[in-house]
Order: C-alpha cells, then sequence, then structure tokens
C-alpha cells in the first residue's frame, strides 16, 4: 500500500525509529530542566552552556528521528534547504547578539553622558 | 545533426526542454513545503533575535524568576513531545492504510496539542492579571511575542488537523489525503522543534539570568 500512495525514496520512519526518538527526547529535556530546577551546576555559564548543548543535540534528534532528515530525502534539497537556514539563522541571532550588546554596553544609562564632549 | 543543439528541421535554437517530463502528481509538495517551513525558521529566528536582544530589559518590571512557573513549563513541553510520538504513530498507520487507528492518533495528538494551548493560555492570562502584559516592559513584549506566535503556529495546525480529519472521514486515505497528512506531519514535528529553543533559551535561559 504504501509503495503505491507514496513514489519516493523517502524514509517513513518506523515505530522503532520513533521510540528511540522519543526516548532520547524525553531524557534531553528531563537533564536541561533537572540542571535549571535544582542548580547542581554552581556556575550559571556553566549551566547555560550545558542546556545549549543539550538543545542543539536534542534538535538534531527531533530532525533525524521525527522529520527523517537526512542527505538522501528530496535528492539532497532538503539538507541544502537546511544547510542554507542554518547559517541565516545563525548570522542572524549572532550578529544581533553581538551588536546589540556591545550598543548596550555602550549606552547604559548610568554612564554620565554630559561629560561627553 | 547539429552541434549545437539547434532544431534541425527550421534551423532555430532550442534553450530547454520543450516538453515537460511526466511528474506525479504533487510529487514535489513535501519539499516545497520543507522550503516554507525553513522560511517560517527565519521568522522564529528574527523573534529569538528580538528576545534575545530585548530578554533583559525589564523597565524596572518582573524578572523571568518572578513571572516564570518551570514546572508549568515542563508539563506543557511533555504535552508536545507527546503529540509528537503520537502524530508518528499516526502516520505509520496511514502509511499502513489503516484508517481507524490513523483517526484514532490524531484525536489523540489533538487533544495533547489542546492541552498544551490551554496551558499557554492558562500562563498567558495568569501574567496578564499579575500586570505582567506584553505592555510592561521589553522583556514582556518580545516573551508574549516569541510564545505566542507559537502558540498561534499549534493552533493553526490544529485546525488544519480538524481539517484532515474530516477529509480522511470523508475520503479515506487517498494519496492526496496522505500526502496532506505528511505535510502536517512536518508542520507539527517543526514547531515541537521550535519549542525546543523556547523552553531552553526563553524559560530555563530566563531563570538564571
Amino acid at each position: 500500500m504504501s509503495d503505491t500512495v507514496h513514489a519516493g525514496n523517502e524514509d517513513h520512519g518506523s515505530l522503532r525509529s520513533y521510540l528511540t526518538g522519543f526516548i532520547l527526547s524525553v531524557v534531553l529535556t528531563a537533564i536541561p530542566f533537572w540542571l535549571v530546577m535544582t542548580g547542581v551546576l554552581d556556575s550559571k555559564i556553566a549551566t547555560e552552556v550545558a542546556i545549549t548543548t543539550l538543545a542543539i543535540v536534542q534538535i538534531t534528534v527531533h530532525m533525524v528521528y521525527f522529520l527523517h532528515m537526512n542527505t538522501r530525502s528530496e535528492g539532497g534539497w532538503s539538507i541544502l534547504a537546511l544547510m542554507f537556514t542554518l547559517i541565516l539563522v545563525v548570522i542572524a541571532l549572532v550578529g544581533s547578539m553581538w551588536i546589540i550588546y556591545h550598543l548596550n554596553a555602550n549606552m547604559m544609562p548610568g554612564r554620565d553622558m554630559g561629560q561627553m564632549p | 545533426m547539429t552541434a549545437t543543439g539547434g532544431n534541425a528541421t527550421t534551423g532555430a535554437p532550442v534553450f530547454c526542454l520543450t516538453e515537460e517530463h511526466a511528474h506525479a502528481g504533487g510529487g514535489s509538495t513535501l519539499l516545497g513545503f520543507w522550503i516554507y517551513l525553513m522560511s517560517d525558521c527565519l521568522l522564529f529566528a528574527a523573534l529569538f533575535a528580538t528576545y534575545g536582544v530585548l530578554g533583559g530589559s525589564y523597565a524596572g518590571g518582573p524578572a523571568p524568576k518572578d513571572v516564570f512557573e518551570l514546572p508549568l513549563v515542563a508539563v506543557n513541553t511533555s504535552m508536545l513531545l507527546l503529540s509528537s510520538i503520537t502524530y508518528g504513530f499516526a502516520m505509520l498507520a496511514t502509511y499502513k492504510g489503516r484508517i481507524a487507528a490513523t483517526q484514532g492518533w490524531l484525536v489523540v495528538t489533538a487533544l495533547f496539542g489542546l492541552t498544551f494551548i490551554g496551558i499557554e493560555l492558562y500562563e498567558f492570562a495568569h501574567l496578564i492579571h499579575d500586570g505582567a502584559g506584553p505592555q510592561r516592559s521589553a522583556f514582556l513584549s518580545a516573551f508574549f511575542t516569541l510564545v505566542g506566535t507559537h502558540g498561534l503556529h499549534v493552533t493553526v495546525g490544529l485546525i488544519w488537523m480538524a481539517t484532515l480529519m474530516l477529509q480522511v472521514g470523508q475520503r479515506g486515505l487517498i494519496p492526496e489525503n496522505v500526502r496532506r497528512l505528511a505535510c502536517l506531519s512536518m508542520f507539527w514535528h517543526f514547531l515541537d522543534v521550535i519549542w525546543i529553543g523556547v523552553f531552553t533559551f526563553v524559560y530555563l535561559g530566563g531563570m538564571l539570568r
């Protein structure tokens, strides 16, 4: 049945792959919540790095197990579009944060603007 | 036989295929929908960047620590995660041609989605009631825009799901409906991916500020 209704070489996933993805994402969701709610790591920076890393891993898990992303789907066009989007997303996020951080650092309301020439 | 690829009888050069080769109906729909999702991803990137820039501007108002309730967010996250796996089960049933199982899993998915939206609306109402509405500070404006846009997407997904349940009920798992279900599957899982960013950077990251 599936062969007739769906021509193509896409991977539809199996019960096993969906369950693997689900268990992985439950674990990858539980750990960051646990880290933040209990404050196990003393350093805030370390916690931030940990939850960011876990989020990236979880997004990858969802892409592979739920969205069936691989280098072959749609003849490679899906992954190409994804890569292009990721580059744009990184530029938008990092660029905005970087520029506005420096802007804020130079425009602190605490600074006495009257002293400026 | 011309080396330049020109038409032998008229001599006019031909630069493209004059006859398109056969495509199966809707053969490129899934790729097109994926491209749409990527553009949606850029929309969310802009909102995430806005939140990243404005997330620390409280204007003397409440900070994330004062307004976010992590247990509620954890419940909400599990609702979306559960709805993702149940939609996966619906797709497995779809590809096996089981109409009743598909409909059943779609109903379960929709219930999880509705619970998610319900909890989010309760959270929003609670915040606004406490004077922490979107107009209170730049942080709250950015928060409501980002999380609200995600919630709006989930709501549209639920309307789409109800429509498809009617379609499948009336016409069964015809190729068109299988394709539509596959598109909604991508949309639904994509929203879960966006939510990973929301709970990590907005809620958990907010508590660390």
